[in-house]
């Protein structure tokens, strides 16, 4: 397998909603991005400005209108059980995806795609009880009924039922939408965790830029279906103006560097977590003792 | 997708027979069905007809969007026109092959039932593409307010009707979103057999029921905040008035009726 060729690619891609009635909407227009492993990146946009839509696209779950999506290389529409394989291949984790949950135990629940992949027997349980350690569900749990689990448990049950068939691309849609602050961060860390051990690509939708500004090496940036906006979270966040445009904040911190840059404070442009500022301005600080 | 299902859609729009009560479009619905019962020759089902056409136009209706949501009704109409067509006897013999006998009556018979039906369906679409579904179930109440007298819990029909119909799209969206998450965790509802097919569908049924029920539940607790309490001494924010258009609407439909009734007379 050539590493130069990345692992998902949008060509061109379009998608028509309700094409043909007064409901016509187009929800995304010219996509062309590409996907490599190793890579956590981060979606973010607006509401309504396409992400589901997009991500959608990228498992075969929504055919384009025009344009084309390529796992590896290849069309994901070549045939059919092409498309059925890249389903097991790109993981998507839907938004509030516990509402997806319906087996008696999380066991179960978690086994069901492994088990429409073929997967049995003593491996299946090892593949069961992996994702369930990704997402810190202990062992006990999983033989209780997912009904019975609090809010956060059964999000991660579903993150797990996703991540049990060891996707070379997860896709999570808003996963942290609900929860509070503790959750959020156990989420995301299991997350970064997947993504490490297993060196697959992360793409991560998301509405808090603090969020993806600590935890993302690239972030795309969507407006009214169209990428407007692809690199890395310190290249993303010194044009504060625009995202502001769009709807979108920056990273508290990054807002309180720019306001005192244009007191006249000689700081960088680019800072966009806590940890990264301290150190700024412990280094100001240094320069202007002495 | 589930979603892309018209039978009885609203198209929202802004022309003189979607601003027309419903309460009046309900009414000439009925009027127009009558009218086509009573329909029997060539030229009263045209003038019908005509009727029909001049409404589609005016609320302009695309003929498309007719045309499929006849589809659905398709092998019923067929039905209907072979049946009428074999099993008429009456007048001059047409075909006679085999255990095949065809006469003119039952030509005639068939043309009209068809075209009976088409007219009904029709004007039924005509109804429902033009008027929201909040306005008719609203209408609905209106008019069997009568009932109230009777103590029929009028008011809570019509409620039970509006959420019922404020949900459908809900839960079709719902549905299709279950559906989604199912197939992307690999789950296959197109091959196999019968029974494996049945059994792809409990993680689709489960977390739908689920779902509705909290749904139901949410939407209980909401209202009961709200002190809803039924109709008893309820207003309206948006009272139903009748308006000049609404008497010109009746006037068309009078005259349609009056139109097929003397044709009806005269044996034309
Ligand atoms: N199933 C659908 N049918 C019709 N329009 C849709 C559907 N899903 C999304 N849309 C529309 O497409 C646009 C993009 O939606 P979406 O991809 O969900 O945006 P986001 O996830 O960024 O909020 C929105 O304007 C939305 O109204
Ligand atoms: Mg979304």
């Amino acid at each position: 397998m050539d590493p130069t060729i990345p692992i998902l690619e949008t060509k061109d891609l379009t998608h028509v909603y309700s094409a043909g009635t007064p409901f016509e909407h187009v929800a995304i227009e010219h996509i062309d991005l590409s996907f490599r492993l190793g890579e956590l990146v981060g979606l973010i946009g607006h509401t309504g400005s396409g992400k589901s839509t997009l991500i959608q696209h990228l498992n075969g779950l929504l055919k384009p209108s025009s344009g084309k999506v390529l796992f590896r290389g290849e069309d994901i529409w070549k045939d059919k059980k092409f498309t059925h394989a890249v389903r097991g291949k790109v993981g998507l984790v839907f938004q509030y995806p516990e509402y997806q949950l319906f087996e008696e135990t999380c066991w179960k629940d978690i086994a069901f795609g492994p088990k429409n992949q073929g997967v049995s027997g003593d491996e299946l349980d090892a593949r069961v009880r992996r994702a369930a350690g990704f997402v810190g569900i202990d062992s006990e749990l999983l033989e209780k009924s997912p009904f019975d689990l609090s809010g956060g448990q059964k999000r991660r049950v579903a993150i797990a039922g996703v991540i049990a068939m060891e996707p070379d691309v997860l896709i999570l849609d808003e996963p942290t939408a609900g929860l509070d602050a503790a959750g959020r961060d156990a989420i995301l860390q299991n997350i970064q965790a997947y993504q490490q051990a297993q060196n697959a690509c992360v793409i991560m939708v998301s509405h808090s830029m603090e969020e993806v500004a600590s935890l993302c090496s690239r972030l795309v940036v969507m407006n009214h279906g169209a990428v407007s906006m692809d690199g890395t979270p310190a290249e993303v966040f010194t044009h504060a103006e625009e995202l502001t445009q769009m709807g979108l904040s920056v990273p508290q911190v990054t807002t309180v560097f720019r306001l005192l840059r244009e007191r006249g404070l000689d700081l960088p442009a680019d800072v966009y977590t806590v940890k990264y500022a301290v150190r700024c301005l412990a280094a100001w600080k240094e320069a202007h003792q002495c | 997708m589930l979603k892309d299902i018209t039978l009885g859609q609203y198209f929202p729009g802004k022309t003189v027979v979607h601003r027309l009560d419903p309460r009046t479009k309900i009414l000439l619905l009925i009027v127009y069905i009558v009218a086509v019962f009573l329909a029997q020759s060539f030229l009263s089902a045209g003038l019908v007809l005509a009727f029909l056409i001049a409404v589609t136009l005016l609320g302009r209706i695309p003929f498309k969007s007719m045309t499929r949501g006849l589809k659905p009704m398709l092998i019923f109409i067929v039905f209907t026109a072979v049946l009428n067509l074999f099993y008429t006897e009456g007048g001059t013999l047409l075909v006679e092959w085999k255990f095949i006998h065809i006469y003119s009556e039952g030509l005639r018979k068939s043309f009209f039932m068809v075209l009976r039906i088409l007219l009904l369906v029709c004007g039924a679409f005509l109804l429902t593409y033009t008027t929201s579904p909040i306005a008719l179930t609203d209408a609905i109440e209106r008019l069997l307010n009568p009932l109230k007298k009777l103590h029929v819990p009028v008011h809570e029909f019509a409620m039970m009707m509006s959420i019922a119909l404020r949900f459908i799209p809900t839960l079709i969206e719902e549905t299709d979103k279950i559906i989604s998450a199912q197939k992307a965790r690999g789950a296959d509802f197109e091959t196999g057999s019968l029974i494996r097919r049945a059994k792809a569908l409990i993680p689709i049924l489960v977390p739908l029921f689920v779902s509705a029920f909290r749904r139901a539940d949410e939407l209980a607790t909401a209202m009961e905040c709200r002190c809803y309490h039924g109709g008893e001494g309820r207003t309206r924010m948006k009272v139903l008035r009748f308006a000049r258009l609404d008497y010109a609407a009746f006037a068309a439909g009078a005259l349609l009726l009056a139109g097929v009734i003397i044709l009806r007379h005269f044996g034309l």
